[in-house]
């Protein structure tokens, strides 16, 4: 039985502020593949090519034949759990916190037994379970035993919950709420459980479609934020920036230039300013107060999102400006992603294809519609996951790109 | 006449007979730009980013860069900022004759027309009725047109758009061509944030004070203030633009002397 989760009471503002702490988070090279594949919410695990030993812990060779050709293979991840342990008192600080911890011993099917943190819906061993991998709140790859099936109050597992940055009963900034895809987030968070959402919008004299039924919306507060005036974006922050459990940053600006097709450089400065500084603005204003409340009781600041572009990965030259400031963009969340892992707060980047909009209205199908992209972002902060690719079109360029960058470069510039 | 009136108005300054009014909005990042359908190239607004206070990037001095278009808060608008007016003499602001940037003030008040109604367009009618009582409008001047708009304090109401645009007062297209054609003035300087009406794209020709007043080498001045502290006539304008090497236009801070 899981208890579900209650709404948090309003924490007492004159009590200490928890610091966070990590769980243990040194891994070697090999093991970093299991946190490759947790980015992405898959369960990989090595794979020998020569004999076809499915192995853990992740190593250097094969434990079996000794080869070194080591495949990572996504894992259907069913097995027996065979003991559970809880563990009362820990040496770990992060642990020490969290007592009792729930452990369990899994022998998989695909050969392999190993430890895994226990979701509280799991039978009593023996029973069957599946094993998922997700990221901690160091941010690195940790294997979790579920129940085969769905049980009642999934997600509210205490456990499960410092690996995920659910959006229910948390306040969360979206920064645009001028364009579909914000308007999309902001409805899809709502649908999810936030408490509250504030609401981003710059040049508060262009109206825009919409508006009024944002407005309308009792969890929604509108703001003025202009991503370009960094006195507005440090007015805010000191308005509201203490509260803010997850950010997501849906400001964009996207014109489809490549370099010849538009003189000058105003239209590509425009997109830099809100794409990459615009970012840069934020992640200084609201990154520290964010990451100093990573452990802040159960409703902690949890998550920062970025809308990128899957044209981060590889220039498209018909939006070559666009993709470069995205590109740009891309590289700061990393650096972002690095100062925010101290606080265990988690830098998720949804990288869509084009979405259906009036800047991609030459693109032909098939476009991402602001509620899948929405739907899809809502599902990675539920599911954890580090790196988004939404939607037909930016899976397969990750495909392609993963197979060799510089084939698909040639590929999109023809 | 000159080195004596020059040094009484200097006296006059210090002791209060000659007044100075600031007829300049502040620059800053709130204050809103002129807006372009999205596909066109835009006017940056005013933006400042702190390069050191008095801190680690720069320990004894406090100081910061700023970036906006020349079309940006109180500014000035040069003949070659239109098409009209692209291929003049003298006509950018570095060149401007700076024999014209200080003149004689006319000051028409419409600020209860335009209450009525935003769209508000100054006709040749209004202006002759105007010099009925204050008299003809002398050659050079420049032409003050008072709405109040610039106590819009809040950029929502002062920009005032809906569906189907911005809804500002400015000018009609004859009292355009009557101030050119038949009263010579240097230049024309209105609250709103242009020389033109907001629905000023439906006239003919589409935007007739940038159109006419640009293409016959005259000025405009735009997002002024505090004309509702200038007398009707007797105040002298001071609206110097920056000496950008062929710029179209430029910021500016403008200044009024009126009567103590």
């Amino acid at each position: 039985m899981i208890p579900p989760l209650v709404r948090p009471k309003p924490k007492n503002p004159i009590l200490r502020t928890r610091l966070p702490l990590l769980p243990p988070w040194a891994r070697s090279r090999a093991a970093l593949g299991l946190t490759a594949a947790a980015a992405l919410g898959r369960f990989e695990l090595q794979v020998c090519a020569d004999c076809g030993t499915v192995q853990y812990p992740p190593r250097e060779a094969c434990h079996r034949c000794l080869s070194g050709t080591l495949r990572w293979r996504e894992q259907a991840g069913i097995g027996e759990l065979i003991s559970t342990t809880t563990v009362y008192h820990s040496q770990d600080s992060f642990f020490r916190e969290r007592v009792p911890w729930h452990l369990g011993l899994v022998r998989l099917d695909a050969g392999p037994t190993l430890v895994a943190h226990l979701h509280g819906g799991c039978a009593p061993a023996p029973s069957r379970v599946r094993i998922g991998a997700r990221l901690d709140k160091s941010g690195q790859g940790v294997l979790l035993a579920f129940p085969l099936g769905e049980v009642p109050h999934m997600a509210d597992d205490r456990q499960l919950r410092e690996m995920t940055c659910d959006p229910k009963f948390r306040k969360v900034l979206v920064t645009d709420g001028k364009t579909q895809v914000g308007q999309a987030v902001v409805r899809a968070l709502i649908a999810a459980g936030a408490d509250w959402v504030w609401v981003g919008h710059a040049e508060p004299w262009k109206k825009f479609a919409g508006f009024a039924e944002l407005e309308a919306l009792p969890q929604v507060t509108l703001l003025p934020l202009d991503l370009t005036d960094s006195g507005s974006v440090k007015q805010l922050a000191g308005e509201i920036g203490g509260k803010v459990d997850i950010l997501i940053n849906t400001a964009e600006v996207h014109r489809a230039h490549g370099i010849a097709s538009r003189s000058g450089v105003e239209v590509a400065r425009a997109e830099m300013d809100v794409n990459y500084f615009g970012l840069l603005r934020l992640a200084q204003e609201f990154g520290p107060v964010m990451r100093a409340r990573g452990a802040d009781g159960p409703s902690s600041a949890t998550a920062w999102v970025n809308l990128l572009s899957i044209y981060a990965l590889s220039n498209y030259p018909p939006h070559g400006t666009f993709s470069a400031s995205k590109a740009a963009a891309f590289s700061l969340s990393q650096c972002l992603r690095a100062e925010m892992r101290p606080g265990g707060v988690r830098v998720i980047n949804v990288f869509p294809g084009p979405i259906d909009d009036e800047w991609n209205q030459l693109l032909p199908p098939p476009k991402l519609t602001p509620e899948a992209l929405a739907k899809a972002l809502v599902k990675a902060l539920r599911d954890g996951v580090e790196d988004v690719y939404p939607g037909d079109v930016a899976q397969e360029w990750l495909t392609r790109w993963q197979e060799s960058p510089k084939t698909l470069e040639r590929e999109v510039s023809l | 006449m000159t080195a004596n009136s020059l040094i009484s108005l200097a006296a006059d300054l210090v002791s209060g007979k000659i007044r100075v009014i600031d007829l300049t909005q502040t620059l800053s990042p709130e204050f809103p730009p002129i807006v372009l359908p999205p596909e066109f190239g835009q006017c940056l607004p005013f933006r400042i980013e702190e390069v050191s206070r008095y801190d680690e990037r720069g320990p004894a001095w406090y100081w910061n860069n700023f970036s906006c278009g020349e079309h940006t808060g109180t500014h000035f608008d040069a003949p070659i900022h239109w098409v009209s007016g692209r291929d003049l003499p003298n006509n950018a602001t570095d060149t401007v004759p700076v024999q014209h940037l200080i003149g004689a003030a006319c000051v028409i008040d419409c600020s209860a027309e335009a209450r009525a109604d935003p769209d508000f367009l100054l006709t040749a009618d209004h202006v002759r009725r105007w010099e009925a009582i204050h008299g003809r409008i002398p050659a050079r001047a420049w032409v003050l047109m008072r709405t109040d708009w610039s106590k819009r304090s809040d950029p929502v109401a002062y920009q005032n758009y809906d569906e189907t645009g911005q809804h500002t007062p400015g000018p009609a297209t004859d009292v355009v061509r009557f101030l050119i054609d038949e009263r010579n003035i240097a230049g024309f300087g209105s609250e709103a944030i242009g020389t033109d009406a907001g629905q000023g794209y439906h006239l003919k020709p589409p935007y007739p004070c940038h159109y006419y007043m640009h293409g016959s080498g005259r000025y405009g001045l735009q997002c002024l203030t505090n004309l509702d502290l200038l007398p009707p006539t007797g105040a002298v304008v001071f609206c110097a633009p920056l000496k950008i090497k062929n710029g179209s236009g430029s910021p500016i801070r403008a200044l009024a002397l009126v009567p103590g």
